[in-house]
């Protein structure tokens, strides 16, 4: 009996001292003596986690970062594909769209055939205005043949081989065609220059040209076919001592950034020049 | 070897020439890289193989183009046969013969198209080709020079090794 009633009072004590404790604990009253208490603790935690950390780093690192500087190299070669290949699908895309458009000329004539080719080059003299094509006599082209593209004439072919074709375009200082102003009915002489700049000659003085007409080929000749935009009249020259009238002409292709053409397969050109008289000796 | 060489760097060359040379423009007037590289190539070769490369620019540019009579070939020989005799005059000065040989062959090439082109009855004003196509092409080949030169220069050195080497 003696000894169970301190072992009571003792284990009745320690309840009313822990649950003393806690309940100063929970309510906050201990807060300060935690944190005095603690704080030995806490830094000692600390500076050893630091260790651990510095250590493991030191271990670890080094190859985390080779093999970032790995997925670094992987993803810059794998951006550079995509960067070609969105350059490449925007080529194929421009590509498309003009041949797109040569088609949507070409079903609109189903009167002519076509064979469409891919400008691949340009005269290296640059005092003449030629282009090289991707279509030769392989695929049915001949000299002489019109080119055109949607927005108007091209040229006409100067020279074939097997897989290639020159044309010799409508600004050549060389060439000549057979035009008819639209609106008169006026027939006309189309000639290029030096400076890529096409000039309507030998239009007759009593007749009135305004800017803004349409300019079309006359089919006379024999070298183009009849009725194929070239361009617009843009100013008028006129002067009472000359006998004829001239006027400059916005062409409706741009000669500067031609990538395809349509060859017109079924226009055979007439030779006239054995019917031009020649001066009798 | 340095005859056979001629055929794949000027069909190289005319193609690059043809394919993008005459699409960039100054005015109206254009780059001419076959005409440098046959410059450069004469000043550097030891031995008559610029005359072939000159028949071989000359017949290539000649197929490729419009211009009449064979006018770049006739061209190129008469500006090889200048580019030797001024090879003679200032051979301690490679770069400034470079110079000088490109801006009397771009003279002299276009004089000579001009030529032929007027004589075919092509109607080309002489002021507007002299300011509009010489002068811009002249501007354009001297750019070209020093690059045209150091490939050549290091062509040369592939070619002719032990002659360097003396």
């Amino acid at each position: 009996m003696k000894t169970t009633f301190p072992r009571l009072l003792q284990t009745v004590v320690l309840l009313v001292v822990v649950s003393g404790v806690l309940l100063l604990a929970l309510s906050g009253y201990l807060a300060p003596v935690f944190r005095v208490a603690l704080r030995p603790f806490i830094t000692v935690q600390g500076w050893l986690s630091n260790r651990y950390m510095a250590l493991q780093e030191f271990f670890t690192v080094p190859r985390d970062v080779a093999l970032l500087r790995q997925r670094n190299t992987e993803l810059e070669n794998q951006v550079s594909q995509l960067q070609t290949q969105v350059i490449q699908l925007q080529q194929q895309l421009r590509e498309a769209q003009i041949l797109y458009a040569l088609l949507d000329f070409a079903r609109a004539r189903p009167e002519n055939e076509y064979v469409a080719a891919a400008v691949i080059g340009r005269d290296p003299n640059p005092f003449i205005q030629y282009i090289i094509i991707d279509k030769g006599s392989d695929d049915g082209i001949r000299h002489g043949m019109p080119v055109i593209t949607e927005q108007g004439l091209v040229g006409r072919v100067d020279a074939v081989t097997a897989g290639a074709s020159r044309i010799q375009l409508i600004v050549d200082a060389n060439s000549a065609v057979n035009v008819r102003i639209q609106s008169t009915q006026t027939n006309a002489l189309l000639s290029g220059s030096l400076t890529g700049d096409i000039n309507l000659q030998e239009v007759p003085q009593d007749v009135v040209i305004q800017s803004g007409e349409l300019v079309l080929t006359s089919g006379l000749g024999g070298d183009y076919p009849a009725d194929v935009l070239i361009g617009q009249v843009v100013t008028v020259r006129k002067s009472d001592t000359d006998l004829f009238q001239t006027a400059s002409v916005q062409p409706a292709v741009d000669f500067t950034a031609l990538r395809a053409v349509l060859v017109v397969m079924n226009f055979k050109p007439v030779d006239i020049v054995p019917l031009i008289p020649t001066p009798s000796h | 070897m340095a005859y056979l060489l001629a055929f794949p760097v000027f069909i190289i060359l005319t193609m690059a020439q043809i394919g993008i040379m005459s699409q960039l423009h100054l005015l109206h007037g254009t780059g001419d890289l076959v005409m440098i590289a046959l410059v450069a190539w004469t000043l550097h070769e030891r031995g008559n193989s610029a005359w072939a490369w000159a028949m071989v620019a000359g017949l290539l540019i000649s197929f490729v183009s419009a211009t009449p009579m064979f006018a770049p070939l006739a061209g190129y020989l008469i500006l090889t046969a200048i580019v030797r005799l001024l090879r003679r005059q200032v051979w301690q000065a490679p770069l400034l013969a470079m110079f000088l040989a490109t801006m009397l062959g771009t003279i002299i090439i276009q004089f000579i198209y001009l030529i032929v082109l007027k004589g075919t009855g092509t109607p080309l004003p002489w002021q507007e080709s002299l300011s509009l196509v010489m002068l811009p092409s002249f501007l354009i080949n001297i750019i070209l020079v020093l690059p045209v030169y150091v490939v050549i220069t290091d062509l040369a050195h592939l070619v002719y090794p032990l002659e360097e080497e003396e």
